[in-house]
């Protein structure tokens, strides 16, 4: 009805209800009649049907995925690290049967995750495949002309961005055109970590950003997901060893939603916020974040098992936000 | 000109166009005109059934091109879900998506079916409930609705006839006259839900000009009915049968939309309604009536008449719930729009013959628009 003025057809939707109480003796309707319990509570009813087999990235694979660059030392002793980044349209698979026309740097959304060490000479060599104009706009410290912001690169031109790694922490980079909400939606985004001269404590690393897909360009998303396929660690979990210590590199880059998060199950974790700090600013089991917003979490697992892991919006999660760790014991 | 030349003649342009056509087809023409352009897809919800943890729904594919079923959300959650025949619909064909869902007795539910290009298309479950099956219960359940709704209020017009009988022939031609408002008020009625339903038809079945077709067919094969019979005598008879079909036509899609709202989980609450229901509807008994009243008519045909409209009420809800379709509504309602204009037509003829002046006098008039006004009125009473 939705507050239209009602005319007699809704009046007679209306009305049958009624005459469902004059039914009532022929039992048709049974008001609270007993649901059986059945398959459809069990947790795997919920989620989506069949696998992707055309994504832009493998996701386990994604996980561990560093990018390095090219390396060379310079005279004076530092490192310059070289990376190609283009921008290129190309339909990917965000959810199974369900494809979504992407911008991509390296044909993959999330970008490349690019790798360094605090003090290193970053040269990201640029070139535009698309079809529409892009840049790349680090999160970091850099001077005003490498920002990514006003030297527009037009299809089929190129920039090369330059700078020093500084600070040490997890950062980030996207497309910074306008507009800038459709850049950041198509998929322009990936992950930028620099690491502190000395290195944090051996562990398995991750990385997981957080996006959603508006498939059908309404401005709400159809599908949530860490690393772009819905429920793709659901369907695949993530192997985790027993007493490792884990640690994620957490990027939230999904558009339209204020914040997005994400709840370990089982378990809590210390948080490095925009991992800028080696000491940790907090310790939980939930943490929430906005657009842009990218922190280190830390944890262990000590009994074996199937783990949970999603957004604490059940909305993202039921909606392709959700994966699992299988907790396994190390191998003898 | 022989036969078989002037077949040949009729036949030749029939074979240009077919030449054409498959050289649109197969020429490549079609790649060309569509380039760059995004598939068009256009999926309706055509049938809506829950039982204890299941949703059923069937899809039809309105658009020209194959449409690729994804994924499938309830309430904004991805949900497993099976599809037969075939996860790929092709252009006017249906499919039956079936979901294991634990669904809450009364509450809302929004359901998305999520295509391989990323489109949505969605349909809202208004108030969730058990889709009756075809069962003997069932069967009870929708005759008592249609003899409430339809049967009882009609007989109940009916009960007018002695007081028309005993009236002057002045008021008798106003009574006609009101009738005639009645059904113009009917017959507009029914063709606005016709236009609001062909919103649903799958737009490759062209909903809208099915009104057209439905409304204009309706008219015109009464009219013919009633011309190639030879005149009976002025009692009227004829015309009340008319006026009964019309209304049965026009109760038969009523019944349809019944059924299908409650089996589409669309029923509201709300039990004054049914009164509210059987004054509108009881109007349909005295436009049958009015035009027997000046002659003998023996009460058993009277009385055959008021079934003749009732009674469809109770077929339309029962097919209604079963296997409703908006295609069907709209070309129910279309028809039932026509039967009731050409009963309008037949009407104002009887007036004029009955006033030995014109048939609008300032009498005629006032009944007409009383006609209106009253099922105007009488229809506040169910929009309460």
């Amino acid at each position: 009805m939705k507050g239209e003025p009602m005319n007699r057809r809704d009046a007679l939707k209306r009305g049958v209800v009624g005459m469902a109480g004059l039914a009532a003796s022929t039992g048709v309707v049974s008001a609270g009649e007993k649901i059986a319990a059945t398959s459809q509570h069990d947790p795997d009813a919920m989620g989506t049907v069949g696998r992707v087999t055309d994504g832009s990235i493998d996701p386990i694979r994604f996980l561990s995925d560093f990018y390095y660059g090219d390396v060379t030392t310079l005279g004076n002793g530092q490192i310059l690290r070289t990376y190609e980044l283009h921008a290129v349209d190309r339909n990917i698979e965000v959810a199974p049967g369900v494809f979504f026309p992407a911008w991509t740097y390296n044909g993959q959304v999330p970008g490349p995750t690019l790798r360094a060490t605090a003090g290193d000479l970053i040269r990201v060599n640029f070139r535009n495949l698309g079809t529409h104009a892009h840049t790349i706009h680090f999160h970091g410290i850099h001077p005003a002309s490498m920002d990514g912001v006003f030297e527009v690169v037009a299809p089929g031109e190129s920039f090369v961005y330059e700078f020093e790694a500084r600070p040490f922490g997890l950062h980030l980079y996207h497309c910074h055109t306008v507009p800038l909400k459709k850049h950041i939606a198509k998929g322009l985004y990936g992950t930028f970590i620099i690491d502190p001269p000395t290195p944090r404590p051996r562990a398995r690393e991750m990385v997981m950003v957080m996006n959603g897909f508006d498939t059908n360009f309404d401005g709400d998303n159809e599908v949530y997901a860490v690393n772009t396929i819905a429920f793709a660690y659901r369907t695949q979990p993530i192997p985790v060893v027993r007493g490792e210590l884990q640690r994620i590199y957490l990027v939230n880059m999904t558009e339209f939603d204020p914040i997005n998060s994400l709840h370990l199950h089982a378990n809590l974790f210390d948080v490095f916020r925009t991992g800028t700090s080696l000491t940790p600013h907090d310790y939980t089991d939930t943490l929430m974040m906005c657009q842009g917003e990218r922190h280190i979490i830390e944890f262990t697992y000590d009994e074996p098992g199937l783990y949970m892991f999603h957004a604490h919006q059940t909305e993202f999660a039921e909606l392709g936000w959700m994966g699992l760790l299988n907790v396994v014991d190390p191998v003898a | 000109m022989s036969t078989a030349r002037k077949w040949l003649l009729a036949l030749a342009p029939l074979v240009v166009l077919a030449f054409a056509a498959l050289l649109v087809s197969q020429g490549g023409i079609l790649d060309f005109l569509r380039r760059g352009v995004p598939p068009i897809e256009d999926l309706s919800f055509n049938q809506v059934r829950l039982s204890p943890g299941e949703i059923k729904i069937e899809l039809i594919n309105g658009g020209p091109d194959p449409v690729e079923v994804a994924q499938v959300m309830v309430d904004e959650a991805y949900w497993t879900f099976s599809i037969e025949p075939s996860s790929t619909i092709g252009s006017l064909r249906k499919a039956w998506i079936v979901l294991p869902f634990p669904w809450v007795q009364d509450e809302p539910y929004e359901i998305v079916v999520v295509t391989s290009t990323g489109l949505t298309f969605s349909h809202t479950i208004e108030v969730a409930t058990v889709t009756p099956t075809p069962d003997a219960k069932y069967v009870w359940t929708f005759t008592a609705i249609g003899i409430y709704v339809g049967v009882i209020p009609v007989a109940i017009g009916l009960l007018w006839l002695p007081l028309l009988r005993n009236s002057s022939k002045k008021w008798l031609t106003f009574a006609l006259a009101l009738t005639c408002g009645l059904l113009i008020f009917i017959a507009a009625e029914a063709l606005f839900e016709a236009l609001e339903v062909a919103e649903s038809v799958a737009t490759g079945l062209n909903g809208e000009m099915l009104i057209v077709l439905g409304f204009v067919g309706a008219i015109l094969v009464l009219q013919s009915i009633t011309k190639s019979k030879p005149k009976e005598t002025n009692d009227g008879f004829q015309t009340a049968f008319m006026i009964a079909i019309g209304i049965g036509l026009h109760n038969m899609a009523e019944g349809l939309a019944i059924g299908a709202s409650y089996s589409l989980g669309e029923s509201m609450l709300g039990a004054s309604l049914i009164i509210g229901f059987m004054i509108h509807n009881t109007t349909e008994g005295l436009a049958i009536v009015a035009p027997v009243a000046s002659s003998n008519i023996p009460v058993k045909r009277i009385l055959g008449l008021g079934l003749i409209a009732g009674i469809p009420t109770i077929f339309g809800a029962l097919l209604g719930g079963l296997a409703f379709s908006p295609l069907l509504a709209t070309l129910f309602l279309s028809v039932g729009a026509g039967a009731v204009a050409q009963v309008v037509i037949a009407l104002l003829k009887v007036i004029s013959a009955n006033s030995e002046q014109s048939a609008w006098t300032p009498m005629t008039a006032t009944g007409l628009m009383s006609g209106m006004i009253i099922m105007y009125g009488t229809g506040l009473l169910v929009v309460v």
